[in-house]
């Protein structure tokens, strides 16, 4: 009797686990949409620069290649540091996660430096629709990472407190989609903003 | 430093003028009158334990109601205040509100009737109805719930503020246009009010449409099949998915139009490359299918009560269904008709034009599913069933007035004229609110566990139709004499004043009828003994909400029932309820206060974008970013009802039902008429006076 209680209970668990991950599903897809936004208003006005520099003139590819090549190095070790968590390794999680934390942390970098350059040039949110649009739909992206990076602190700081639980796995079965989730955003990005500028 | 601190706020934004002082006087009078009341009955603590804390969906639906109700009245006030202003404002006579106030009530008027009365009222009927139609105990997220409820009340709390701080709202139109929405021409703290009211709502209402997107394709009881879910949630399902669709564009756009008018970008400006149409463009995506997400939920509350009140199951269901899903569809694609003036090509008009009538269609589809139900049924005439029919009547009126503005030459003559005003009235209030008000006055004895009073009822029903077709004929007639929407002034020569005297009158009777409602309510109340309902199941309803007690206990269902059929309570009616209950261990989610917190936090950080104070809206993130931790931290958020608990409860439950009707009555055996009502009420108040009552208050 005793046992089927347990048993019932842990099903109750998984199918509150399983609902968790279908919302966060739905959630991504509200998010993308928010994007899509984004993205339709930066193809209507990135030509509109009204003769001030055009991406192409401002634009540096190298960079704009190390910043993808990192991010996807990013969701590479936090893929790992997922197998990691299934497998209730709570040592290589914070090695694998801390990894990624560190590689979230230089792209984020990068993407600082690369509107602080822009900004000191004199080219700011207001300058015009360009602008406008270039730095909210790139800057949206990157307030998205600051998300996931604090996201990212805290549980790693609970699963080092804590151990690795159900609880703990479940959130970074959420957190790793939602990294996954901006990769396949910045892809995009790095399409539509970076390289088009140079076709 | 001062700037820093205060940001745009100054002295001059107190109230000073006769509307900003009324509105903050009547508010804080109401606050002032309910603290002191919940003061002096000593409710602080049951209303924060049982009610702002609470996670139990039926909690939330009702304080979704109380709260729309009351917003009701406020919307109500603004119609009534721009009717009277159109009815004076004729040749000489310029009414008695400036142009830039009037514009102000239409804007507020629009915004508060469809972001914080229909919404309200749709979130509290699904928020209600549907984990007991889909035989659930509670919902996929009880957390996500009281957020997007609190979100919404910081949303209500925001578009009022400007009464007692800022002293303008938008005077833009509900939708907020660019470029003049922009600072070039609405330079104040309106439309940024405006923005994040309905920012933090417009969250809150994502939020809650992922959670019931969850709840309903996750938690449905065992046996219910999609082909057999009520068509009720149906519909709700079909209006949450469009929600998550449509709901992060408004958030994108709203968050765009911040930017450009915080910090200088120009997305939607008339310089430097900004697009206004854009904003039209972006802003009417989410807008056309916000009226499908209002709509859906009250074409499944018809269709659950023509089914029952017809005594059949729903005729063609599986019709019905795909009727609900075309609308879902095409609703997406049909944006463009709310601006063919634009200047597209005629191609793009004519795609646009031909969604829009074709949208007729699965909307056809639903009328013809219930008639067909109605088709040889026996059907009873209870006020629910009337709001029905009222509604078939205005709601094929206003559709065909909308096929004629679909096509885009006649559109040109009609664009932005009172033809269309009424038009989109008929269909909200014909549509919307009498789905709404038929929904509430059929689930009413399943929420109170007492019926609402038939006779008073069907009075409020007569003065909401005949007052609603002496309010928005006119404008149709006037649409086509000519008169566009939102004047504040007309040339006495037009002719217009008499149609616009006879819609302030149709609007007297509308507000009749309101008031009606809540003598319905009143009165109801005064004989709920009387009106209590003998077995939980006044309408011989026929799906899984009337199979549990009136009303409902936390839990929903001591044992989940197992789904054979669509009309799931029907059936086991039919083969006879399970004489023994096995009970079982209950799961439960916890009371938690985090949804409020967090809300809090999120109108902090909104008044601080309003008046540019950053580091107040830096501190509102904060708190907000805090509160979600320790929220999403908290492992303990669920407890258990020992079976033997629930036996305990469900019998003492049992042992009270049967005691419902016993007790002593104001008024006769009957429904109380108006009459009596008014009696009673004057007889009370003369004693209260003659006695001095009041000094043992």
């Amino acid at each position: 009797m005793a046992h089927m209680v347990v048993a019932k209970h842990e099903d109750h668990e998984e199918a509150a686990n399983d609902r968790a991950m279908f919302g966060f599903w739905v959630y991504l897809m509200t998010d993308l949409l928010m994007f899509a936004v984004l993205f339709a208003v930066y193809a209507v006005l990135h030509g509109n620069t009204l003769g001030g520099p055009t991406g192409r003139d401002l634009f540096s590819l190298p960079l704009a290649l190390s910043e993808t090549l990192i991010l996807l190095t990013s969701s590479f070790t936090c893929g790992i540091g997922m197998i990691a968590a299934r497998a209730g390794h709570k040592k290589q999680v914070l090695m694998w996660f801390g990894i990624t934390f560190i590689l979230g942390l230089s792209f984020l970098g990068l993407e600082l430096k690369e509107f602080a350059e822009f900004i000191h040039e004199g080219h700011t949110l207001s300058s015009n629709a360009f602008f406008s649009s270039f730095f909210s739909l790139v800057g949206t992206h990157g307030l998205h990472i600051i998300s996931g990076l604090l996201w990212m602190g805290i549980t790693l700081f609970y699963v080092a407190k804590r151990g690795l639980n159900k609880h703990m796995v479940r959130k970074l079965g959420l957190l790793s989609l939602f990294w996954h989730f901006l990769d396949i955003v910045w892809i995009f990005i790095f399409t539509v903003v970076y390289l088009r500028a140079f076709v | 430093m001062r700037e820093f601190l205060l940001g745009r706020l100054n002295a001059h934004a107190l109230p000073h003028e006769w509307f900003t002082i009324g509105g903050s006087l009547a508010f804080i009078g109401l606050t002032v009158f309910a603290i002191i009341v919940i003061t002096r009955m000593k409710r602080w603590k049951w209303l924060w334990n049982e009610w702002f804390t609470s996670v139990d969906p039926k909690k939330i639906g009702i304080m979704y109601f109380i709260v729309g109700g009351f917003m009701l009245l406020r919307g109500g006030l603004d119609a009534i205040m721009i009717w009277l202003q159109q009815a004076l404002a004729s040749g000489s006579s310029h009414g008695y509100l400036t142009a830039n106030h009037f514009q102000q009530i239409f804007t507020a008027h629009g915004n508060i009737m469809v972001f914080f009365v229909a919404m309200a009222f749709v979130f509290g009927l699904i928020n209600y109805i549907v984990p007991l139609q889909i035989g659930a105990r509670d919902l996929a997220s009880p957390f996500l719930n009281t957020l997007g409820f609190w979100l919404f009340v910081a949303g209500v709390i925001m578009v009022n503020m400007f009464f007692l701080l800022g002293g303008e709202y938008a005077a833009t139109g509900w939708l907020a246009v660019a470029p003049l929405s922009g600072t070039q021409f609405s330079p104040g703290v309106g439309v940024d009010y405006w923005i994040w009211s309905l920012q933090i709502s417009g969250i809150g209402t994502t939020l809650g449409a992922i959670n019931f997107i969850m709840t309903i394709l996750k938690m449905r009881a065992p046996g219910m099949t999609l082909r057999k879910m009520p068509l009720f949630t149906w519909g709700s399902l079909c209006s949450m998915i469009m929600a998550v669709t449509v709901f992060p564009l408004l958030t994108a756009t709203l968050f765009l139009m911040f930017i450009d008018r915080s910090f200088g970008a120009h997305f939607f400006t008339t310089n430097l490359g900004g697009n206004a149409m854009m904003y039209t463009n972006l802003i009417w995506m989410w807008g056309h299918p916000e009226v499908y997400i209002l709509m859906l939920p009250s074409f499944g509350v018809f269709s659950e009560i023509v089914s029952t009140f017809s005594r059949k199951a729903a005729a063609s269901y599986m019709t019905n269904v795909l009727g609900m899903i075309g609308v879902s569809a095409f609703a997406l694609s049909v944006w463009l008709h709310h601006f063919f003036t634009m200047g597209s090509s005629a191609d793009v008009n004519a795609f646009f034009g031909l969604m829009t009538m074709i949208i007729a269609i699965p909307t056809s589809v639903l009328f013809l599913s219930w008639i067909a139900t109605m088709y040889k049924g026996r059907i009873r005439f209870d006020t629910p069933m009337l709001w029905f029919l009222g509604f078939v009547a205005l709601f094929a009126v206003g559709g065909m007035a909308g096929v004629i503005l679909a096509v885009p030459p006649v559109d040109f003559q009609l664009h932005n004229s009172l033809f269309l005003v009424a038009h989109f009235h008929t269909m909200v209030v014909g549509g919307v609110l009498f789905g709404i008000f038929a929904g509430l006055s059929y689930w009413f004895p399943k929420i109170a566990g007492f019926r609402l009073n038939e006779r008073i009822g069907k009075y409020a029903f007569w003065c909401w139709v005949i007052g609603f077709l002496m309010a928005f004929t006119p404008l149709y007639v006037l649409g086509l004499m000519g008169a566009t929407r939102r004047l504040d002034h007309y040339e006495g020569s037009t002719g217009y004043q008499p149609f616009f005297i006879m819609a302030l009158f149709g609007g007297i009777v509308i507000m009749i009828g309101v008031a009606l409602q809540i003598v319905q309510i009143v009165a109801s109340i005064m004989q709920r003994h009387r009106l209590a309902v003998d077995n939980a199941d006044p309408w011989d309803g026929r799906t899984l909400e009337w199979a549990t007690p009136s009303t409902p206990p936390s839990y929903n269902f001591t044992v989940i029932p197992t789904v054979t059929s669509r009309d799931a309570y029907f059936e086991m009616k039919q083969q006879g309820l399970p004489s023994k209950t096995v009970y079982e261990n209950i799961h439960m989610p916890r009371n938690t206060a985090s949804g409020i917190y967090i809300s809090a936090f999120a109108f902090v950080a909104g008044f601080g974008f309003v008046w540019h104070m950053f580091w107040l809206a830096g501190i509102g993130i904060l708190g907000m970013i805090i509160f979600t931790i320790t929220r999403t931290f908290n492992e303990d958020t669920e407890y258990t009802i020992p079976a033997a608990e629930v036996e305990k409860m469900e019998k003492e439950r049992a042992k009270k039902a049967l005691t419902a009707r016993e007790g002593k009555d104001i008024g006769g055996d009957e429904d109380m008429t108006l009459r009596q009502f008014i009696v009673i009420v004057v007889t009370w108040a003369l004693s209260v006076i003659k006695e001095k009552k009041w000094r043992t208050w």
